[in-house]
């Protein structure tokens, strides 16, 4: 029982952890990361303009086109916004090494700055859905029952019920959301990235956003409250957990109760029943 | 050649001399090996050997304090998971590796009343493995089938009961009855008839019809009783809006039969990319809506691809294109996705222009 | 004569038995007269074998099943009328659901133990089920199904197709996204049958999907009526196998006409008392550590909403992967709709893969002219067509299953779903096919390594080097007991066209029936692996082969 003076004691501390955790996160962005992207650092907007450009020309333009215009390899970006530019090179998709069925999330090779940098100069471009504030994101624990609805209703048919990923054809997927953070998710709803369809605010309002995002933050940091979760995949895990482990354990213990019980050695036989006679 | 029951060849029928220059002989020297007569013959229970602890008392005394302690072990457990039943708080949670954070009741209750069976399980096993006989012992088993006699006495009184209710020399009785017992059955089924209404066309309607409102899923409250409409506008391309006619909101308790059959998704395509006219014409301004509930076994159907504009089915993998009339190009579903027509109204909303014009859903005997 | 007196009720000489058990089975005895039945089975013999218990499991975790939900209807409001969520688990607060989900949700966190109760439940159901088709299973391969035994198969199989029958009504009972989503299945299931099929529908709702009536019905059929039918079936499987007497392997001292083994009182009680806390415990501790369906991650049913990974327990898996790979066949004819894409996965397939099942015994009785009492068991590699018969339905069953489960094979192992679907297509045909194959090769291989054990002994792993400079590995002759065992069995032969007319009692007339019977038997016994003979027995042990 000694595991069990771990325990904490309040359905909601987990939820209160979380929310200190996440303001605390909050403020250290806002500390760090915000200043970055304004002119406070001295970096004025025609800098960061041409920043993004040629960081765009070295790194983009191969695809997208000199001029955002698109060519065969990649989209246009006119119009895409600072959010999917954000989305997509944060989460490492992009530059995309090879094109396949989907580009698939790798290690972001950029800095904050840099990103920055080209969002702002894809969204001089053509405009677009704008980087969201931070405030947009953030858990708000009352908002967590209406997000699971909204998500069970929008995503959880691709994503999973507890966000753990799902197939889509020929060979795409829908990705896990337990690692994705909540700007990325608020970004992927607002823009759409490759197959996923685009939920923009008139159709998933922001606060309908904040409230599914609310509701994942929830669930990924939700006890298992059965014991081990299985990967949260429902009944295939399951199943194939109870024809393994509990198959095994339950036939070793039939093999036990059937199994013969060990003989005495030969020799220590032959001297009980040497001592045996003698007794008599 | 014939063969014992076994299968064994008879020997003799060989010609195989039992005195076989390689048997034992009388002196019984000069031979490796002794060779029986049937070298396949059973040869009978073995032996039973001694276990440790039927020739060493010490050994037993040791075997009979670790079943003590099984049993020991379970009783403390039984006391132990009624403690916990108490005094775990119910919301309590547990962190530890490799499981992570669990209920602390469901860990402890389970633990503890598995650790209870179990020891009692084990303690009893090991005392019957260990101290209980395990002396072999042997049962006749009888042939089941009773002897020829006994089977001809058997059938000859159930003749001469059955020639005692006269059933066959009175073919009027044996008719009747066969013919009461027959439809006698008839009433179980027929008292079932008030399971349910019968099905009429309400599987052809749905609740859409000319001008009723499509409400945005996501705008709908918790409690499912206001929402609001969506805008063409609203609507660009690559968005998915997933929609429920306005009736829904004042459904009641009927909100799960009416969203079985009336669940809808919009998309908005590129007029270019639509590959017929009707759908053109369904559809505004290139935003098609389609029934949301598969035509195979009926689950919703909304993972939508929106780059090639499949939408898949998740139960059973049914993948319709949005842009060629929802038709179907994989999996077991075998008709497209019925298409709502749509329009707008005064204020701008998307409105159903008609009701689908197929039935929607899994296909049904009746449906042609 | 005394025995009138009121005080000589006895052992009827006058005797009174004077210890406490005694004069409780004295009580008895003079109500019940049992003492005859009570000699000869307290010590009853059974044979003891890992494989023999497994029917067990399935016994116990049954009895697990009644306990833990007899605990469950007390809290379980079987209802779907709706109600808003007001209860300690928060993510859920607001959410309107049905009684049957929120009395759910509220086993799992407002009753104390319940989150246990309902996990014990399901795991036993689990248990239950795999436990019955692993000694279904056993039962197949080792040929105890054969006579006297048939009447006790087909029960077994009722048993089985209950236990499926049971585990979806409960599975279905919480109202949950996925429940639904499975009803929702079984709605279009039923829709597919042709002519009464939307009547069925009708009926069975109460109107359309969803409706009302469905989880209150589901409730009365899993608690009351299934668990029924199950346990007066049990108890007649159990009375027979008293008292047909368990089946044995071959072995030293153990025939057709004994059973070698353990005494009821006290081995046997201990053995299998102990397994049933043994089961329990295991189910138990599962249920402590390890979480099976989480219904509040899964939310209540909406008929709109949809989660990935929608899939049934494993025992209903193979539908679902039936489901899946069947291509998208349907004719409409004179206004009537005709959906083979659901009707022959869902209810054809299905149908003849368990009519196969119940009938075998019966199908294997007739072709080899089988008509003697068995009790001995045979060892799989013995039987080889079989064996193969079985493993070659284990595969269909396995790819059914595979397909089943192949959006998560397709994320987890990176591949597309088409091409595991257009692979079960193929290999639920062809693999069957060659499992077939593959494993009557391997038993004639098997049977040709025993019959090599007999003739030269078992290798003994030591290497001699002969004057002439040969090198051999030393064979270590078998004992007496392992020669009976290997070699007890029967080597079946085919019947002839004459025998397998006359072994049904008829003469020639039937002709083309015998010849059928004939041509199956050759096809079942054809390829022989010979026990050895006498003759090559001692020829080999003189040349010293071994």
């Amino acid at each position: 029982m000694k595991s069990l003076s771990t325990r904490r004691r309040h359905p909601l501390a987990a939820f209160v952890v979380l929310a200190l955790g996440l303001a605390f996160a909050g403020t250290l962005f806002a500390a760090f990361v915000s200043p970055a992207a304004s002119a406070d650092t001295g970096e004025s907007a025609a800098q960061q303009l041409a920043n993004g450009k040629a960081l765009y020309i070295s790194s983009c333009s191969s695809c997208h086109g000199k001029n955002a215009e698109g060519t065969g390899l990649g989209p246009s970006l006119v119009g895409v916004g600072a959010a999917s530019v954000d989305f997509q090179v944060s989460t490492g998709r992009m530059p995309a090494k090879q094109l396949g069925a989907q580009v698939e999330a790798k290690q972001n090779i950029f800095s904050t700055q840099q990103i920055q940098d080209m969002a702002a100069y894809v969204q001089s471009l053509g405009g677009g859905p704008q980087i969201p504030a931070a405030g947009q994101y953030a858990y708000d624990a009352n908002a967590v029952a209406l997000g699971g609805q909204l998500f069970r209703e929008n995503c959880s048919q691709c994503h999973n019920f507890a966000g753990e990923g799902g197939a889509l054809t020929d060979g795409k997927f829908a990705p896990k959301l337990t690692q994705t953070n909540p700007q990325q998710i608020y970004e992927a709803m607002l823009t759409g990235p490759q197959n996923m369809p685009v939920f923009s605010d008139k159709v998933i309002p922001p606060a309908e956003k904040q409230a599914i995002i609310s509701y994942l933050l929830n669930s990924r940091n939700e006890p298992n409250y059965g014991g081990a979760g299985l990967g949260r995949l429902g009944p295939v895990s399951e199943g194939l957990f109870i024809w393994t482990v509990g198959l095994i354990a339950l036939l070793l213990c039939a093999v036990w109760i059937a199994a013969h019980t060990t003989k005495a050695s030969a020799q220590k036989a032959a001297q009980a029943a040497a001592a045996g006679k003698a007794g008599k | 050649m014939t063969a014992d029951e076994n299968g064994h060849p008879n020997l003799t029928e060989l010609g195989y001399d039992e005195r076989s220059p390689v048997a034992v002989d009388e002196h019984g020297h000069g031979h490796e090996v002794e060779l029986p007569e049937d070298p396949f013959a059973d040869p009978g229970l073995e032996p039973h050997r001694p276990r440790a602890t039927d020739i060493d008392e010490k050994v037993a005394q040791k075997a009979e304090r670790q079943v003590a302690a099984l049993f020991a072990l379970s009783a403390l457990a039984t006391i132990g998971f009624m403690v916990a039943y108490t005094e775990v708080p119910r919301t309590a949670v547990v962190n530890f590796f490799p499981i992570g954070a669990v209920s602390a009741s469901n860990f402890a209750l389970g633990m503890l009343l598995g650790i209870a069976l179990f020891s009692l399980g084990a303690g009893a096993v090991y005392w019957a493995r260990t101290l209980m006989t395990d002396v072999e012992l042997t049962q006749e088993r009888h042939l089941l089938e009773s002897g020829s006699e006994a089977k001809a006495q058997a059938v000859a009184e159930f003749e001469k009961g059955v020639a005692d209710s006269g059933i066959k020399r009175r073919p009027l009785i044996r008719r009747t009855l066969l013919g009461a017992l027959a439809v006698l059955p008839l009433p179980a089924l027929w008292v079932l008839r008030d399971l349910g209404p019968l099905p009429g066309d309400s599987l052809r309607h749905t609740a859409w019809k000319a001008g009723e409102l499509i409400i945005n899923d996501n705008t709908v409250s918790i409690d499912g009783s206001t929402g609001q409409g969506v805008k063409p506008e609203d609507i660009t391309i690559g968005t998915l809006v997933q929609g429920r006619p306005k009736a829904a909101l004042t459904a009641g308790d009927q909100y799960n039969d009416l969203m079985a059959k009336s669940a809808i998704l919009l998309v908005r395509l590129d007029p270019a990319d639509i590959k017929s006219q009707q759908q053109r014409d369904w559809g505004y301004q290139g935003i098609v809506a389609f029934s949301k509930i598969c035509t195979h076994v009926g689950c919703p159907v909304a993972l939508y691809e929106q780059q090639t504009h499949h939408m898949l089915c998740p139960c059973h993998q049914s993948t319709f294109d949005l842009s060629d009339g929802g038709k179907v190009i994989f999996g077991p579903a075998a008709r497209s996705l019925p298409q709502l027509p749509i329009t707008v109204d005064a204020d701008g909303y998307l409105v159903a222009k008609s009701d689908f014009d197929q039935p929607v859903g899994p296909s049904f005997w009746e449906r042609g | 004569m005394t025995a009138t007196t009121p005080h000589a009720a006895g052992f009827g000489d006058g005797t009174a038995p004077s210890t406490p058990a005694g004069k409780a089975a004295d009580y008895l005895d003079q109500r019940l007269g049992i003492a005859g039945a009570a000699k000869k089975n307290l010590r009853k013999i059974f044979p003891d074998h890992w494989s023999f218990m497994l029917g067990e499991i399935a016994l116990y975790s049954f009895i697990v099943l009644l306990l833990s939900g007899v605990f469950l209807t007390l809290f379980f409001t079987p209802s779907m009328n709706e109600v808003t969520y007001n209860g300690s688990y928060t993510p859920l607060d607001g959410i309107k659901m049905s009684e049957a989900y929120a009395s759910t949700v509220n086993i799992s966190f407002d009753v104390r133990g319940g989150l246990l109760m309902r996990q014990i439940h399901h795991w036993a159901a689990l248990v239950f089920v795999m436990a019955i088709t692993v000694h279904m299973l056993r039962i197949f391969f080792t040929g105890a199904f054969r006579k006297p035994r048939e009447l006790n198969w087909l029960i077994g199989f009722g048993l089985f197709v209950m236990a499926l029958l049971e585990g979806f009504a409960g599975y279905s009972l919480p109202d949950d996204l996925l429940s639904g989503t499975g009803l929702r299945i079984a709605e279009g299931v039923v829709l597919s049958i042709p002519i009464i099929g939307t009547y069925v529908s009708f009926f069975l709702f109460g109107g359309e999907f969803p409706g009302h009536d469905l989880v209150p019905r589901l409730f009365t059929i899993h608690i009351l009526l299934v668990p029924g039918l199950i346990l007066a079936l049990i108890t007649v499987h159990l009375i027979l196998v008293f008292y047909q007497k368990h089946t044995q392997w071959a072995g030293p001292g153990r025939t057709n006409e004994n059973v070698v083994g353990l005494p009821l009182l006290p081995v046997y009680i201990a053995k299998a008392g102990g397994f049933f806390f043994l089961v329990f415990g295991i189910i138990s501790l599962l249920a402590g550590l390890v979480s099976i369906n989480p219904i509040w991650t899964y939310g209540p049913y909406v008929p709109n909403e949809m989660t990935a990974g929608s899939q049934p327990d494993w025992y209903i898996g193979f539908l679902e992967g039936s489901l899946r790979m069947m291509p998208n066949v349907e004719f409409n004819f004179i206004g009537h709709t005709l959906s083979l894409n659901v009707l022959i996965p869902a209810l054809i397939v299905p149908g003849i893969l368990f009519t196969g099942l119940a009938v075998y015994p019966f199908i294997e009785a007739w072709v080899t002219g089988d008509r003697r009492e068995h009790h001995i068991l045979d060892r799989p590699r013995n039987v080889p067509t079989r064996t193969g018969i079985g493993v070659a339905g284990c595969t269909f069953y396995g790819v059914l299953w595979v397909v089943g489960g192949n959006d998560l094979i397709a994320t987890h192992f990176h591949l597309s779903l088409e091409s595991i679907t257009w692979a079960g297509r193929v290999v639920v045909f062809v693999g069957p096919a060659f499992a077939f194959w593959i494993t009557r090769r391997i038993c004639y291989g098997l049977q040709r390594a025993d019959r090599e054990k007999v003739l030269h002994g078992r290798e003994a792993g030591v290497i001699v080097r002969s004057p002439e400079g040969e090198f051999s590995e030393v064979h270590a002759p078998i004992s007496d007991g392992d020669r009976y065992r290997l070699t007890a069995h029967d080597v079946h032969r085919p019947l002839s066209i004459a025998q397998a007319a006359d072994a049904n009692g008829i003469p020639a007339p039937r002709l083309r029936r015998a010849k059928l019977r004939a041509r199956f038997t050759r096809w079942y016994f054809g390829t022989r692996v010979e026990k050895p003979s006498t003759e090559e027995y001692r020829e080999s042990i003189t040349s010293g082969h071994h």
